[in-house]
């Protein structure tokens, strides 16, 4: 009964109008939620927290940096569920979502890159090194560029969104090589921090500003991608009749 | 699932599959050259070539450091706790570059053994901690991990 009602409410929402509304009422409460996250998290990360013991305040940076990182990869497996489903059921709200995700998630990882090479030539001395940590997630820029890129190179939107929906499933890949870069290959990265699994190497006194500037980058991700889907599906039924009513609508609930 | 959203499926998890493959199959053979740097272990396996760039990476050895007063000359060792490797240097070194840290040298091995760095860069392990709680753990007599490679 519950599985029947999630499939008819999964149905509907490959309705232009319907997913058009979902976005409209969801997306305030994503940016007010991040930014409640955000203020709390950047708080606490410049005022609260101690500095620590061998690079005192520049580590600050990393409450930025690591859930930029996070949301890079994240993002891009979100992406990747989105484009299966696109790719087998042909849902035109799907392939919206698909690629709306793509410059959200380019521009966390231009943030990461940004954010630690900043930190890098004060602590390691260097802009830039070739490791494969960093070489890795360069790819994943250009791999999210590429998908933008190609998406937009077709005359038929539909098309195209089918097309670079493969190449987002063709960079996959290259997900798993980032998260164990710093395990299998020397890097001049450090290792991860943070562990889901066993015991993090960061003291417990400074983890809460990075948990709520991780679960307000979450927010903030869902925030821009439905306001870029939203945005994109407009522009392509800028001549369908539930536009006009839309705009119908909204014309008159001014004059009222 | 309707049999044409079933063959779509496959094709998809096909897809995922053979890059993931061949991916794999690349990565393998290229395992050697996706390596940062070497440790002074590898050095004296003889397994690092010599005349030839490359970047060799451990920890500072304790006590080991000595600058030219004159110059921005420094030599110091560099240790993975099995071998040591002699490295000298003349440069600015990075902010965390100290006794204990873990640091990666840019340069080439003479005959001798002495590596001769024309770049030194940091390495920060992934330990952060306020300086009270590394105060504290000194005092008890255990001394965080050292950074590992």
């Amino acid at each position: 009964m519950i599985f029947h009602r999630l499939k008819v409410g999964f149905h509907r929402l490959g309705s232009p109008p319907t997913f058009h509304k979902l976005c409209r009422v969801l997306s305030p409460w994503l940016w007010a939620g991040f930014l409640v996250c955000a203020a709390i998290g950047l708080y606490q990360a410049l005022y609260v927290v101690p500095p620590d013991y061998q690079q005192g305040d520049s580590y600050r940076i990393l409450f930025i940096h690591v859930p930029a990182a996070w949301q890079a990869m994240a993002g891009y497996v979100i992406m990747s569920i989105l484009a299966v489903i696109a790719l087998v059921w042909r849902i035109r709200t799907v392939e919206i979502m698909t690629m709306a995700a793509a410059p959200v998630g380019a521009a966390f990882t231009a943030l990461c890159l940004a954010t630690g090479s900043l930190w890098g030539k004060p602590m390691w001395g260097t802009w830039w090194a070739w490791d494969a940590r960093l070489t890795s997630m360069l790819v994943l820029l250009f791999i999210y560029l590429g998908i933008m890129g190609l998406y937009a190179a077709f005359e038929d939107r539909r098309k195209g969104a089918r097309v670079a929906c493969i190449l987002v499933l063709v960079g996959l890949v290259n997900i798993p090589l980032i998260h164990f870069s710093v395990e299998w290959w020397t890097t001049l990265h450090q290792g991860a921090t943070i562990r889901l699994l066993g015991e993090s190497r960061m003291h417990p006194s400074m983890m809460s500003p990075l948990i709520w500037m991780t679960v307000g980058v979450k927010l903030m991700f869902g925030a821009a991608l439905l306001d870029r889907a939203r945005n994109d599906l407009i522009d392509q039924d800028r001549r369908k009749n539930w536009i006009r009513q839309l705009i119908g609508e909204g014309a008159t609930g001014d004059n009222a | 699932m309707t049999p044409t959203r079933k063959k779509r499926l496959a094709v998809v998890a096909l897809i995922v599959l053979g890059v993931g493959a061949a991916t794999a199959v690349a990565i393998t053979a290229l395992n050697d050259n996706m390596l940062y740097f070497v440790s002074p272990t590898d050095v004296h396996a003889a397994t690092a070539p010599q005349d030839k760039q490359i970047r060799l990476g451990g920890l500072v050895a304790a006590g080991s450091v000595q600058r030219d007063p004159d110059s921005l000359e420094v030599r110091f060792t560099v240790t993975d706790g099995r071998h040591d490797v002699p490295v000298s240097f003349e440069g600015i070194l990075p902010d965390l570059f100290r006794e204990g840290q873990g640091v990666i040298a840019h340069g080439y091995l003479d005959e001798g053994g002495h590596f001769h760095a024309h770049e030194v860069l940091a390495r920060h392990d992934e330990t952060y901690m306020p300086p009270e709680v590394m105060k504290s753990l000194e005092a008890a007599g255990h001394p965080p991990e050292a950074s590992k490679q």
